[in-house]
């Protein structure tokens, strides 16, 4: 029999970046009781990482920018996967949710009449990013932070849910540990928001902080929530790759944004090489014209530099398998270069990418207003993760909501740059809100305690194995699972490979079930990582399966063995689900006719 | 490749001793690299705290060679590696295991400082003005990533543990940037006074050397908050003047 401290509260919250706080935000002042279960410390999650910008028609910088472009834009690049009623509600509650940070003391960077200033960004047709220089994500979760500690709202820092708990059908809480002291604790709560980011950790390149293990698509998964487009993941075309170390962590968009040029080691500007058809229109031909872009001419076309991520990122792989990459395995992303166009280019650097001049600086020795980068794609983002209603934000399971990067649906196939920031405040927003609706409506479940004690038993299991010689180290089976997920499931894909990394997979759940961990439960990471494996092996074949499922390429996903676009495939989102003997099920859903309103402005834009 | 030594600070039933452990170093690697190496291959129940390992969330604080720094930012290239390397968890903080602290206190005190007050907004849509010049050194101030090395280096946290009666130098920069954000209208200079404790605060700069976003703290946070306290309390004629525009504020 294991002890446990319960907690009771109407809406429950786990995780606790961007789209955590603001939906306990709402929440809260929706006069419910809230909790806020933090991973780590209060505004350490991985949304402080976030570097570009906040994706929102403000129409600051270009008047031309409106809610219907912005729409566009995101389901053209998401290749019309997405939910478009998502993406309505994105496009047209965004501005507000970037002007109500302002009220409560964000301080974006601004424009010569004192407005929030608005930068370019891959995918959106005009300058769209509200930001503060190039650590908007910090800005946001220290606003957001600073925010909620005033609310009234319990926050619980540094615990971890294990799993989360039901009555029937119907989620009525949760169950896990505070890391300090190890011990257990169950949250009764009335609706369960999960919003845990994503799974950028379960790959070996990854720009994603040490949290993203896809632990709330999991727990949603294995309560029984669906989950669709999971194997829509995003490689950003430009991470850095030298020091071996760093390799995968970010360099912004936002360079790009600001002039930054990507060359081959001939020096080519290969991405005009190849400018995909549904973007011709709006793509310069040469480098002149995309320059005056990213200066703010509004005339000129943007550069193929800003294509959106998918295409830039399998650019810059082509260059590096066809023999034309940097000697570390990258291409060059130069910034330096506009001092031929501008004075003070240094200063004007600094200024604009002061992380990335601090990163390369410190991490790798290079400064980027002298010399150009070494790039290539790194593991940012999944576009897939769980289900959920439009509107609500409610999952396919009752009692349970998602929103954020956990959540699918908004960036279909691929996601551009700045829409996550906007999607974490929007549904965050919106999540908050029905949460705190159906709590108000919905009497407190019952814990089930035969259930309790079994996850209890199961949590501990490893230390039960601690003495024996068989018992797997926790450590070695996550560096296990990123290889294979590195070298099987990445940015170019296979059948074959696919089938293989499944195979993989299916081992790594049998070694699980022998992990061992030393020591006690106060703050043992060994402990902590072996409970996290579940979730990372599920999220990594909820991958490997859907990605075997569609066979064609489109956004995030490439088959080299279909590599081409089918049209049966552009019309269906692969859903996934636990099936009542435990087994993954994989189905593929026909997507419902766009709403005809919405169908005429995508024409309209065309 | 070349073997390294390093001393970590790892905790027991009765304290805590350092503890020697030797890893093998790559090139381009910093300490929380090799502190990871350690942990997955002799350690695994080593406790240590980190997020993002790029300098962004201020999780990985330690002292490292008795240098209060972020163990994701300390290139192992910069580091002597012919004798130990010690890492020790921040001095200023109570120990919970191993490298990991408990800053608890500092959540606590940040709440007690009077949240962002805006004035009516600009515009009629409900937005507001302001000037890039005029909100440049707020940014500075925004860019903290509460580290808490400027607390642990702090003499007045860390020698005589004050956390009660002194904020520190996070929340002087937290404060600043509420009461030089153009928008703020809230007063702070009471608060601190006395429960932010700001005349601890004996200008040692300290804080500002280990700031690893390389904020100006003394200078350009805590000096011009102390005179704003001193011309709202000791200047007579900014006295008089308190007390008329308070006696306006009030009818």
């Amino acid at each position: 029999m294991t002890n446990y401290e319960t907690y009771h509260h109407d809406v429950l919250v786990i995780g606790s970046g961007g789209a955590g706080l603001r939906a306990a935000i709402e929440a809260s002042a929706a006069g419910v009781s809230v909790a806020v279960v933090c991973r780590s410390l209060l505004g350490k999650a991985h949304t402080v990482m976030a570097e570009g910008g906040v994706a929102a028609a403000l129409g600051n910088v270009d008047d031309r920018d409106n809610w219907k472009v912005h729409f566009t834009d995101t389901l053209r690049g998401g290749q019309y996967l997405n939910n478009e009623r998502m993406a309505e509600l994105h496009a047209k509650e965004s501005p507000d949710r970037v002007r109500e940070l302002e009220a409560w003391g964000a301080v974006f960077d601004r424009t010569d009449d004192g407005r929030i200033l608005q930068r370019n960004f891959g995918g959106h047709k005009y300058p769209r990013l509200a930001h503060v220089g190039d650590r908007t994500g910090l800005e946001m979760i220290r606003t957001l932070q600073d925010y909620t500690i005033h609310l009234g709202v319990d926050i619980y820092q540094e615990f971890t849910i294990v799993n989360l708990l039901k009555e029937g059908d119907k989620v009525v809480g949760a169950f896990g540990y505070d890391r300090e002291k190890g011990l257990f604790k169950v949250f009764h709560a009335k609706a369960v928001i999960i919003a845990t980011g994503g799974m950028g950790r379960i790959y070996k390149i990854s720009s994603n902080s040490w949290d993203c293990t896809g632990s709330g698509i999991s727990l949603a998964y294995h309560a029984g929530a669906e989950l669709i487009d999971m194997e829509f993941v995003q490689f950003h075309p430009t991470g850095m790759v030298w020091p071996p170390s760093v390799r995968g962590l970010l360099i912004t968009e936002g360079v790009r944004g600001e002039g930054g040029v990507l060359r081959n080691n001939a020096g080519r500007r290969f991405m005009f090489d190849d400018v995909p058809e549904s973007y011709r229109a709006q793509t310069s031909t040469n480098e002149e014209e995309g320059w005056r872009y990213t200066q703010g001419d509004k005339n000129a076309k943007r550069p193929p530099e800003l294509l959106t991520r998918d295409h830039v990122a399998r650019c810059i792989m082509r260059e590096i398998r066809e023999g034309r990459g940097s000697p570390h395995g990258g291409v060059y992303l130069d910034i330096a270069w506009i001092k031929e166009k501008i004075p003070n280019a240094t200063e004007h650097i600094r200024r604009k990418l002061p992380s990335m001049y601090h990163q390369f600086k410190e991490l790798a020795g290079v400064d980027i207003t002298k010399e150009a980068m070494e790039v290539g794609p790194t593991t940012h983002y999944i576009m897939g993760g769980v289900k959920v209603d439009a509107d609500s934000q409610m999952t396919s399971t009752p009692g349970l909501f998602a929103a954020g990067e956990c959540a699918a649906g908004l960036h279909g196939a691929n996601r551009l740059g700045g829409n996550s920031l906007s999607d974490l405040l929007v549904f965050g927003k919106r999540a908050g809100e029905y949460a705190a609706a159906y709590a108000r409506n919905t009497p407190a479940g019952k814990i089930n305690e035969r259930e309790v004690q079994e996850i209890a038993t199961a949590a501990l299991a490893p230390f039960e194995r601690e003495s024996s010689a068989a018992g797997e180290n926790p450590f070695q089976i996550q560096y296990q699972l990123q290889d294979r997920m590195q070298e099987l499931v990445g940015i170019v894909r296979t059948g074959k490979e696919l089938e293989e990394a499944l195979k993989h997979i299916g081992e790594l759940k049998e070694k699980i079930i022998r992990v061992a961990c030393s020591g006690n439960r106060g703050y043992n990471p060994g402990w902590h990582t072996a409970l996290e494996l579940t979730h990372m092996i599920t999220v990594a074949e909820a991958i490997a399966r859907a990605a075997l499922q569609r066979k064609e390429s489109r956004g995030g996903h490439y088959r080299e063995d279909f590599p081409e676009k089918s049209d049966a495939f552009g019309k269906v989102n692969i859903n996934i689900k636990k099936d009542d003997k435990g087994e993954m099920t994989v189905t593929q859903v026909t997507k419902p006719k766009m709403r005809d309103d919405l169908q005429q402005i995508v024409n309209e834009m065309k | 490749m070349a073997s390294v030594t390093f001393q970590i600070w790892r905790t027991h039933a009765s304290g805590g001793q350092l503890q020697e452990y030797k890893t093998e170093i790559s090139e381009g690697m910093v300490v929380l690299d090799a502190v990871h190496q350690i942990q997955a291959e002799q350690a695994n129940d080593m406790a240590v705290r980190w997020n993002c390992k790029a300098g962004k969330c201020g999780s990985c604080s330690a002292e490292i060679n008795g240098h209060p720094k972020l163990m994701c930012m300390t290139r192992m290239s910069d580091m002597p590696q012919d004798k130990p390397i010690t890492i020790h968890p921040m001095k200023a903080f109570p120990v919970i295991r191993d490298l990991v602290t408990d800053v608890s206190v500092n959540y606590r005190m940040k709440k007690k400082i009077k949240k962002f007050k805006p004035r009516p907004p600009d515009a009629p849509d409900g937005t507001w003005r302001m000037a890039q010049s005029d909100i440049d050194r707020i940014q500075e101030f925004r860019k903290c990533i509460e580290c808490f090395l400027c607390q642990d280096v702090c003499h007045v946290l860390r020698e005589h543990q004050l956390h009660e009666e002194f904020v520190g130098p996070r929340h002087m920069v937290y404060t600043a940037a509420l009461e030089m954000h153009p928008l703020d209208v809230e007063d702070r200079r009471e608060e601190l006074k006395n429960t932010g404790g700001i005349g601890f605060c004996n200008i040692t700069k300290c804080c500002t050397t280990v700031c690893p976003e390389h904020i100006t703290i003394t200078d350009n946070a805590i000096i011009p908050l102390k005179e704003r306290v001193a011309d709202r309390f000791y200047d007579p004629l900014m006295r008089l003047l308190h007390l008329f525009s308070k006696k306006k504020n009030n009818h």
